[in-house]
């Protein structure tokens, strides 16, 4: 069995990569220039984050494995991101409404690791903070455009929260592995970020008029390396090179 | 990246002889010319058409290397080419703020690209099959976009100056790396060297092109020149690229795909081969490998956003209303 921090570790970088995998999808595509950009930034933001954890558990786990060893050359199986960031792309309702439910999340979560007891994870996350401060400011903002907005905004949203709703639940979980990190005081408990998280969510759904869907069923099992049927196909793409040329250096 | 290929001078103007005067001597004692001042009908169209044109290569020029991002072959990798592309949004923005201090609505300019009316650069009418092509454009295309540019800086009309001051450094920085990634395959595999050079020889002349007609064949650099909006020819330009460029090939081991390339000792430049410009008015003309489908790509992302703009536009009016309401409840 795998060291549960490097468990811990390899989590946060593959929900990273992979979001930023999902946002770096729309350069060129984005619905306005100035939208384009800040797609970009959170991306970079998300990229960032993943090669700062993949380097870390590479260095943890010992066997010499680099940042692109982690990202390249795992299988789905071997990926441990949540359901939720795999999602594809969808419209921009969709790609917004999930950097806001995820950052709301991971907003709180970075500051409560910013004081692990672990080192490297609390530099990281000091510098994730302030960069999910802004993606959870900027998609809280178009949430409450859209929300607010046309009717045909309002119902691109809302059916986007019906599709990303029971994804939502995965965020929350905690194995016997995290919840012995979580004593150690090197791990968040996302259940303390539970309350602070419903109370975003709630308010800014507020302001852009609309409900949380209530008693869904919640999906789970990418943490597990249980996956939908996309992130096969996102593999495909991002590994594409390292396995049409194995060994080489770029 | 940019092209002066396009440019091409107005027709004479009927302007006031005394203003017009003035003007030609402001500019012959390098004055910046400023949005608010007066200049002849002509210079302004000229910039117009000039810095949208510039605007609009740098957003469809987001599309061959944005082919790349989710494929880049390492995180680095990744990063630094998202990164770029971002730059080159970023470029898009601030030239379209410099062409609307001339007195005309991005929004008119983007309907003139798409429309077709508007030109960008050629080259992104090229195709970026292989991952060295984020190299080969950051070495060749964003190098020979610095020789046009460096120049602009110093081009009269001070808002478009500035604006390249800034560009121009980016460009430098896109240059060096993509030259980076050119020499990490050249001294990679046999398969990557393969890469890259397949990748030359796909963009050398492309490139070459985009300095724009040789000088012989171009009628209309008088008046740009005269008012200082462009400084150099483009054979001048042309030839400076490829005495810079050659020799760092060279160094990596790569070959031009030009059998009439050889230096010449008496004049001290690099001799070349005749450029097909038959391949560069059926680009130009819309006939280019991708043409089509990079407008297509540009309109779809613009319909596609159309309703996000138009929710954006109507939650501002709402909000202004209600703060118009609560403010008249106050009182």
């Amino acid at each position: 069995m795998e060291a549960p921090l490097f468990t811990y570790t390899l989590r946060l970088a593959d929900n990273a990569l992979v979001l930023g995998h999902r946002l770096s999808e729309w350069c060129g595509h984005g619905p306005m220039l100035e939208e384009d950009l800040a797609l970009a930034n959170m991306a970079l933001d998300c990229i960032g984050q993943a090669r700062n954890f993949y380097t870390y558990a590479g260095e943890m786990e010992g066997k010499g494995r680099s940042e692109d060893d982690l990202a390249y050359l795992r299988d789905c199986a071997d990926f441990t991101n949540i359901l939720l960031v795999e999602r594809p792309r969808g419209d921009f309702a969709f790609t917004i409404l999930r950097q806001f439910l995820y950052s709301a999340f991971m907003h709180p979560f970075f500051e409560q690791l910013s004081a692990s007891k672990d080192e490297r994870l609390a530099a990281i996350a000091a510098k994730a903070e302030k960069e999910m401060a802004y993606h959870l400011r900027h998609s809280a903002e178009w949430v409450i455009r859209l929300g607010d907005g046309t009717e045909g905004s309002a119902a691109r949203l809302s059916e986007a929260l019906a599709d990303l709703w029971p994804f939502t639940g995965e965020m929350f979980e905690v194995d016997a592995a995290e919840r012995a990190l979580i004593e150690a005081g090197v791990a968040v408990d996302p259940a303390s970020i539970r309350p602070l998280w419903l109370e975003t969510v709630d308010r800014v759904f507020a302001d852009a008029l609309i409900t949380r869907p209530k008693d869904v069923w919640m999906q789970s099992g990418g943490r597990r390396g249980e996956h939908s049927e996309h992130l096969g196909h996102l593999l495909a793409d991002l590994q594409f090179m390292q396995r049409a040329y194995p060994g080489s250096v770029w | 990246m940019y092209a002066q290929a396009l440019n091409v001078a107005e027709q004479a103007t009927h302007d006031d002889p005394e203003k017009l005067a003035r003007f030609q001597a402001r500019i012959d004692a390098e004055e910046k010319i400023e949005p608010n001042d007066w200049m002849p009908e002509g210079y302004r169209r000229t910039l117009v058409r000039q810095v949208s044109q510039h605007a609009h290569s740098e957003i469809v020029g987001m599309l061959p290397e944005g082919n790349w991002i989710t494929r880049a072959p390492s995180l680095k990798r990744k990063a630094a080419l998202l990164a770029k592309v971002q730059d080159e949004g970023g470029h898009g923005l601030y030239l379209y703020s410099a062409a609307e201090t001339l007195g005309v609505s991005r929004e008119e300019l983007v309907e003139q690209l798409h429309s077709g009316k508007a030109k960008y650069s050629s080259i992104f009418n090229y195709p970026t099959p292989s991952w060295a092509d984020m190299g080969m454009i950051g070495w060749l295309v964003d190098g020979a976009a610095i020789m046009n540019q460096i120049p602009l800086c110093r081009t009269s009309f001070g808002p478009y100056a500035r604006a390249m001051i800034r560009i121009c450094k980016e460009e430098s920085f896109h240059q060096r790396q993509g030259y980076e990634i050119v020499m990490t395959l050249a001294r990679g595999t046999p398969a990557q060297k393969k890469m890259a050079q397949e990748s030359l020889n796909r963009w050398w002349w492309p490139a070459l092109m985009m300095f724009g007609p040789s000088d012989a064949a171009s009628q209309h650099s008088d008046q740009n020149m005269k008012w200082k909006i462009k400084r150099f020819s483009n054979d001048a330009l042309r030839q400076k690229f490829i005495d810079a460029t050659v020799p760092q090939g060279h160094f990596l081991g790569l070959t031009f795909p030009d059998p009439d390339l050889k230096f010449n000792e008496a004049t001290g430049h690099w001799d070349h081969g005749e450029i097909d410009w038959a391949e560069f008015n059926r680009v130009v003309k819309g006939e280019g490998p991708c043409n089509r489908e990079r407008i297509k790509a540009r309109i779809k992302a613009h319909e596609d956003g159309a309703w996000v703009r138009e929710a954006a536009l109507a939650f501002a009016a709402k909000r202004a209303a209600r703060k118009a309401a609560a403010k008249i409840a106050a009182e």
